[in-house]
């Protein structure tokens, strides 16, 4: 067995943590991480809870495969009701915090109830105890580590913070570890803040000593290693150019989200992409970006490290952003700079290290900003209800944006509402380019049409990590589809939605399904963990968890209506590229898709589909 | 060759092969009559296992096209090697 098979519940307002057997029935079919902590919160929340109330619950865990030698197996899973959706709310995360909860020998740790003042969870191993956090209270998440790492003399402490953004109950911000990885959207740092959690600090050194095959396991892990340092994708291209070099991919397409998504192409795509990131700077003559990072047990080494050019006028007298740190994803770049039309790359990356910072989602952010622009260009809002002049493409209004919301001050306390939120207020609902609440991502359904209901679907509101069918539609991984046509995209984003959630389950990286199917990571599940794990019993895995997850949304009062995407996509077509002309056809596919996931015409799953899931 | 004009962009590892004086990227290139995506990719000495994305004005050219897609004037053909993001 790979799980520890304890996990911990910390009763808040109790001030209690006590140990319990975890649950091995459910493990089996749910496996772990997203899935199994996922039946844990559905199992023991009202649906209908407020998310920020005392009744929620927030849980942090790990997969099987989570602190292993597998490569990428150092993910974890944080699961809670969602103060941006009202629906779940999921979201992982990379670093080395997931796989050191396992080495202290926890597969979960269950938050409830609130505490009457900030605190933070402290686990040695077995030792483990809620500490006094007020002096760590209306801090950073940078220095929330420090300070921890600092009082406990010991570096090597791995912690999970919140920053001023989930204090203050930003709706979309983060749970951030290792200071540069976050559990990023749908604002569960939102819900750790309403409980007076600032931080889950963990020291572990039990090791994993629980693996059900460990020869088979180092053999097999061993082999699929190979796959990917062999894929041309995972063993160089990510490595090399990050997430990042999608921006010139899917600019080119014409399927890249721009001014609110007013445009499907930003003519300055190049100035915030990989390839500038690379380029040495007129300013200084060096590049932004210093060197890539792996995450605990990673082989692929995407992520970004970056130094901002310290003469830039964010940063001038502000010398503790001058060293490296987290740099630029796609996402984030995309976000913070097309969707708003933005072109200054070191104003991306300082509004990036501030979201680091202080714990908020830089997707939400930059489309909430990317919506104030377009209300403020069309008169909706002005300078003095903003604060600031706030035209699109004005790097000074992304900068003083960021401060205002990550320090809840002036007209930041309403972008820290969301966009939907936002928009309805003043007016304006259809601005609000989101799903369920949530923000899209950057790409534009109308040029990559099996987002559109890989947005409308999702779960967890607009998401792209949910199907990532611009795999298919793009890069041809693992088969190439035509992005323009909606004919077969149902059951493109059904087999997606339920691979991934099985990836996700079981403490790997999504990354790694660049190279890998289902077929390779089925035979280390079933050399680490207990049990007969076959194809199709991940398969059933990953649907079960989808299934799941919908009839959380359902009894939470979501119904198809939340199931559609804003009428600018179902209604402005796009103006240039291979899309030119084009809306998104969710409304065509939507039923298809309902019929073939075994739910009714209003998106409510079947008794015999519910059966045959066990749920 | 022509004196017909396209634009060729080179992204990621292929930047090094971009011919001089291209801006961010991209290049003009003299294309003629028989200039196919194929011969484009010769040309300027494209390794082949980095050529992966090849799209012309945003629309992917299969592989099996690549000899007999010609490159017009005004068209921009786009290439990457093996990338990926999320």
């Amino acid at each position: 067995m790979a799980w520890t098979r304890q996990i911990l519940r910390v009763d808040l307002t109790k001030g209690t943590c006590t140990s319990e057997a975890l649950n091995m029935e459910w493990a089996m079919d749910y496996l772990g991480s997203r899935g199994l902590a996922t039946k844990y919160l559905v199992e023991e929340i009202d649906p209908k809870v407020d998310p920020l109330s005392a009744d929620n619950k927030l849980i942090m865990a790990t997969g099987p495969m989570t602190g292993t030698i597998a490569s990428t197996g150092g993910r974890y899973t944080v699961v809670t009701k969602g103060p941006l959706t009202g629906a779940i709310a999921c979201s992982n995360s990379g670093g080395y915090f997931g796989a050191e909860m396992k080495f202290a020998g926890w597969d979960m740790v269950i938050f409830e109830g609130k505490s009457s003042k900030p605190v933070y969870l402290m686990i040695e191993n077995d030792k483990v105890e809620l500490r006094d956090a007020s002096h760590l209270w209306g801090t950073s998440t940078w220095h929330t580590e420090e300070q921890i790492k600092k009082e406990n003399q010991d570096p090597q402490i791995r912690i999970s913070s919140i920053g001023k953004a989930g204090e203050n109950q930003v709706l979309f911000s983060c749970v951030v570890n290792d200071l540069h990885r976050a559990a990023g959207r749908s604002g569960v740092g939102a819900v750790m803040g309403s409980k007076n959690l600032k931080a889950v600090a963990i020291r572990g050194t039990k090791g994993i000593g629980n693996v059900a095959n460990p020869a088979e396991f180092q053999k097999v892990t061993t082999e699929k290693k190979q796959i990917l340092a062999e894929n041309a994708v995972t063993g160089e291209g990510l490595p090399t150019y990050g997430t990042q070099v999608l921006m010139n991919v899917i600019n080119e397409m014409g399927a890249l989200p721009t001014r609110n998504f007013k445009d499907v192409k930003f003519e300055s795509a190049n100035d915030i992409s990989a390839e500038a990131m690379a380029t040495p700077r007129e300013t200084d003559g060096k590049a932004q970006l210093v060197t890539n990072q792996a995450c605990f047990g990673c082989t692929i080494a995407c992520g970004r490290i970056s130094k901002i050019d310290k003469d830039h006028f964010s940063v001038q007298q502000k010398p503790q952003y001058h060293g490296a740190s987290g740099g630029l994803e796609y996402e984030a770049a995309w976000a913070l700079g097309a969707a708003n039309g933005v072109k200054d790359l070191e104003a991306l990356q300082y509004a990036q290290m501030v979201c680091n910072e202080h714990g908020f989602d830089p997707i939400s952010f930059g489309a909430t900003v990317g919506a104030v622009m377009e209300m403020y260009e069309n008169g909706t809002l002005d300078e003095k209800k903003i604060g600031l002049k706030a035209p699109f493409g004005s790097a000074e209004a992304l900068c003083e944006l960021v401060e205002m919301t990550a320090n809840g001050e002036g007209f930041g306390v309403e972008i820290g509402l969301g966009s939907k939120r936002l928009c309805e207020k003043y007016g304006q609902p259809e601005l609000s380019m989101s799903v369920k609440g949530q923000e899209f991502p950057a790409y534009d359904p109308r040029g990559i049409q099996g987002m559109g209901l890989t947005y409308a679907t999702s779960n967890r509101g607009a998401c792209h990590l949910r199907s990532y069918t611009v795999a298919s539609e793009t890069l041809g991984i693992p088969v190439k589809t035509d992005p323009l046509v909606t004919e077969g995209k149902p059951g493109l984003v059904m087999a997606f939605q339920d691979a991934t959630a099985a990836f996700d389950a079981s403490g790997l990286c999504i990354f790694t399904s660049f190279a890998w199917g289902l077929g390779d990571i089925q035979p280390q599940i079933d050399a680490a963990c207990e049990g007969d794990w076959s194809e199709e019993k991940l398969q059933e895995v990953g649907e079960r968890i989808w299934n799941m997850e919908k009839l959380f949304n359902l009894e939470a009062g979501l119904t198809k209506e939340d199931d559609q995407l804003p009428t600018r996509l179902t209604t402005e077509a796009a103006t240039e590229g291979p899309a030119k002309g084009l809306v998104a056809g969710v409304p065509e596919m939507l039923p298809e898709y309902y019929e073939i996931r075994g739910w009714d015409k209003d998106g409510v799953p079947s008794a015999e589909k519910r059966k045959s899931l066990g749920l | 060759m022509g004196s017909a004009t396209a634009t060729l962009k080179l992204y990621a590892s292929l930047s090094e092969f971009l011919p001089p004086g291209s801006v961010k990227n991209e290049a003009e290139i003299k294309v003629g009559e028989a200039d196919s995506v194929a011969r484009v990719i010769e040309r300027y000495d494209l390794p082949e296992r980095l050529v992966h994305l090849v799209l012309i004005d945003g629309v992917y050219i299969e592989p099996e096209d690549r000899p007999i897609r010609i490159l017009g004037p005004g068209e921009v053909l786009a290439i990457w090697p093996p990338v990926a993001g999320g």
